[in-house]
């Protein structure tokens, strides 16, 4: 398997959403939105609880009925219905706020699920793989502990690790480390920031400014179902051109009594 | 207490154990097929199907399986269908059992979140793999509590079969009875042999269940 690194061309579109409409029967949670995702970029949404940004990563990958527009990923156009979006999906990797590991399977286990099942690779070598990746995430001791046997910080690295041992093109991370105690959330992060500059291409939803700050190419910055603004971090988190980006970047910001 | 009639009599008793066992194994494992079908049918919502088997849950768990049984024997024939005493009582177990185990198999599929789901839809896996390797594991260890009350339940049940002349444990006791008069002995040999079929099938179960909360799911 070539590197990640190597294949990246940068500027070239991976993901194309045109005009994209989400409804939760009559209230449009995501309005008309077109983004392009470029291959190694790592592009960090941001907003108020409710502006879309979860529902926008959930179209990505298809766990989303939309009611207008189109998503296509590598010229292939998702849809609910073709029977080939589990292809698809193989191509992408997702990882959720509640890590969402099988708790019947051992951490090995439900890191070659996907490779063995959906994907048909040989054992041995998928086997190889998980137990080189764990190594990376500091968790190859773990490879046969249970889910419940690993604290939250420890859960969400082996998501990580299992959606990348299917070799995705695009990583999406739904608010990863909103369930953890903050001393884990660190760890968590150090992971994505190291796949970041590994040049996975990554579509992050995250409540960590200063984060947020540091792993984005491009912020997106959502409210009430459209795009308000859309620049590079630093002049995002310094100069928003945009009140409504001004008064949610004073949400975090605390003065001195 | 008269042992010699007891000694006497020991081997009808087996040959009826025998065939309450043989029939309610065979019943029992459809139930538990029929149970899991159904229970998948109604989890997943699939049309027309799931109400009918809305419809036969609350029929079956709500007449006695006595009733049912009559239907099957006397009632049938006059429809001009004539089941054997036999199929009659394996045809009226499934009908009671298989909507108990839909009942217990439901509680595991439900507990099981929709997010387990998705996150295996994410890794690209199809929705029957997802079924498999997913949401089935969970569920049916989920539901081995109910699953195995069920099982019990069921066999006790099989003491209603002497009312359509199957010669199980319940008609060999009442023949005796009726014959000799000898009822101390009869009970006895009666009590003891459902103790000794199912004792050490509840010993089993407890077992299970305790290797099953040992590993223990759960965040």
């Amino acid at each position: 398997m070539e590197e990640l690194s190597e294949m990246k061309t940068p500027g070239e579109t991976l993901v194309e959403i045109k005009n994209l409409n989400k409804k939760f029967d009559d209230t449009s949670v995501l309005k008309d939105i077109s983004l392009d995702i470029h291959q190694g970029e790592v592009v960090v949404l941001l907003g108020p609880s409710g502006c879309g940004k979860s529902t926008l990563l959930r179209c990505i990958n298809g766990l989303e009925k939309i009611q207008g527009g189109e998503i296509i990923l590598e010229g292939e156009k998702l849809n609910e219905q073709t029977k080939r979006m589990h292809l698809i999906r193989q191509k992408i990797g997702m990882v959720f706020q509640s890590y969402d590991l099988f708790p019947h399977m051992t951490v090995l286990e439900n890191i070659i699920l996907g490779p063995r099942k959906a994907e048909k690779r040989a054992k041995k070598e998928v086997v190889k793989e998980a137990e080189e990746l764990l190594q990376r995430v500091g968790l190859l001791d773990k490879k046969n502990a249970y889910p419940r046997q690993l604290s939250g910080g420890q859960k969400q690295r082996v998501a990580i690790v299992r959606a990348l041992c299917m070799h995705p093109k695009i990583m999406l991370f739904d608010e990863v480390t909103a369930a953890l105690d903050p001393e884990m959330v660190r760890e968590v992060l150090d992971v994505m920031l190291k796949l970041a500059k590994d040049g996975m291409t990554m579509v992050i939803v995250t409540h960590e400014m200063q984060f947020a700050k540091a792993v984005a190419d491009r912020i997106i910055f959502l409210d009430n179902g459209i795009i308000v603004e859309e620049s590079d971090p630093q002049t995002f988190f310094t100069n928003p051109s945009t009140d409504r980006a001004k008064q949610f970047l004073n949400l975090f910001e605390f003065d001195a009594i | 207490m008269d042992f010699n009639f007891i000694r006497e009599y020991v081997p009808y008793f087996i040959a009826a154990a025998v065939l309450t066992i043989r029939i309610a194994s065979i019943g029992i494992s459809i139930s538990i097929l029929f149970g899991l079908l159904c229970s998948i049918i109604r989890y997943f919502r699939i049309p027309i199907l799931h109400r009918l088997i809305d419809i036969y849950i609350e029929l079956s768990r709500n007449t006695p399986l006595l009733i049912q049984l009559f239907f099957l024997y006397f009632g049938l024939p006059k429809l001009g269908i004539v089941l054997s005493s036999e199929t009659c009582a394996i045809t009226g177990l499934v009908f009671l059992g298989g909507s108990y185990m839909a009942e217990a198999f439901r509680s595991g599929l439900e507990a099981i979140g929709n997010s387990q789901i998705e996150a295996g839809l994410s890794l690209g896996l199809t929705k029957s793999q997802v079924i498999r390797f997913i949401v089935l594991p969970q569920a049916i260890s989920i539901s081995i509590p109910a699953f195995s009350a069920n099982v019990i339940f069921l066999i006790k049940e099989t003491s209603v079969f002497s009312a359509v002349a199957l010669i199980d444990l319940m008609n060999v006791a009442k023949d005796l009875i009726g014959l000799y008069y000898k009822t101390d002995e009869t009970l006895f040999m009666l009590v003891s042999s459902y103790l000794i079929i199912l004792l050490p099938l509840s010993i089993a179960f407890t077992l299970i269940e305790r290797r099953l909360r040992h590993a223990g799911y759960g965040n």
